[in-house]
């Protein structure tokens, strides 16, 4: 499988995700540097998290204006597959690939710990579709503007459609703090209208290793490559 | 020519950082504060002498970067010497 990361001045998690892209496909994804128009064609383009530009303006604003995102437009406009984690989730969002807004946590605290993901019934996508709808997943988030916010009939739209991929989920009944940021209906991630693009908080490549609490990003992640590779 | 940007956010859009402020505020004796919105504002120059123009860029410049319009409402004023 071909793969590419996108790194931004500001980028942080690119080397993490190449770590866990190669520890799958056996190959390194190529670096895609945010001043390149031409990127080759590929199966699965990953723009990863950060502080692009410093979060200045907005957390991924600048980052959405750079000349890559038009080569990733035009991979998406081919049917391509891009997966935005974190700040790459903000920048996807930042640029309108997918919609909403994503803003201050709701306790205004930089929040970096385990949160328990459930897979929602959504539409056919090359990310959850092996996965079983209604299973957990264990990813670390590390964020301070991560709380999803859609008006109402946007909320609407994306249920309707089937486009909320993932939510945060209680572990216990009384659990109070299972959504770390306040986003509407505790939305962890969502999916474009074809499905192809997934823009999601929880970072799955820091839950590759037992040495990382969980290996549930490497089964989510090796997910995403088996059915994108078919 | 000066132009000033004010944005701030829309209404029903939550912004705990103002929550904290009037917390703090009415913490500090002014209980009749009853709300806080934040917002920022952004100063602009622009070499050009026509004022539609300057406000034709300037709109162009809060729809295309300044604003995320999602969530935020703007508004440009030019500041005269």
């Amino acid at each position: 499988m071909r793969s590419g990361v996108v790194i931004f001045p500001g980028s942080n998690c690119d080397r993490d995700m190449i770590v866990a892209l190669r520890k799958i496909t056996g190959k390194t994804p190529i670096k895609i540097w945010h001043k390149e128009y031409d990127i080759p064609n590929l199966d699965l383009i990953v723009i990863p998290g950060g502080f692009t530009f410093g979060d200045y303006l907005r957390c991924g604003a600048l980052a959405a204006r750079s000349p890559v995102i038009t080569s990733i437009k035009n991979h998406i406009s081919r049917g391509g597959t891009v997966l935005g984690v974190c700040n790459g989730f903000q920048i996807l969002i930042e640029a309108k690939i997918l919609p909403g807004s994503l803003i201050r946590n709701k306790k205004l605290l930089f929040t970096c710990r385990e949160t328990t993901l459930q897979v929602q019934s959504c539409i056919e996508n090359p990310f959850l579709s092996g996965l079983k709808i209604g299973e957990c997943l264990k990813f670390p988030v590390a964020h301070n503007e991560g709380n999803y916010f859609a008006p109402e009939d946007l909320l609407k739209q994306l249920k309707e459609e089937g486009r909320i991929a993932l939510k945060y989920i209680k572990q216990k009944d009384n659990e109070k703090n299972y959504n770390p940021n306040g986003s509407t209906e505790d939305i962890a991630g969502i999916l474009s209208n074809n499905g192809k693009v997934l823009g999601m908080m929880p970072h799955p490549e820091r839950a590759i290793n037992y040495l990382h609490g969980g290996t549930d990003g490497l089964k989510f992640l090796t997910n995403c490559v088996e059915q994108i590779i078919g | 020519m000066k132009v000033i940007v004010n944005v701030s956010l829309k209404e029903g859009v939550l912004d705990p950082e103002g929550q904290a402020i009037k917390s703090s505020l009415n913490n500090l004796g002014f209980e009749h504060c009853s709300d806080v919105r934040t917002g920022k504002q952004i100063i602009l120059n622009l070499d050009q002498n026509s004022e539609t123009e300057v406000l034709k860029q300037a709109k162009k410049m809060c729809e295309e970067l300044l604003v995320n319009t999602v969530i935020e409402n703007y508004e440009i004023n030019i500041l005269k010497d």
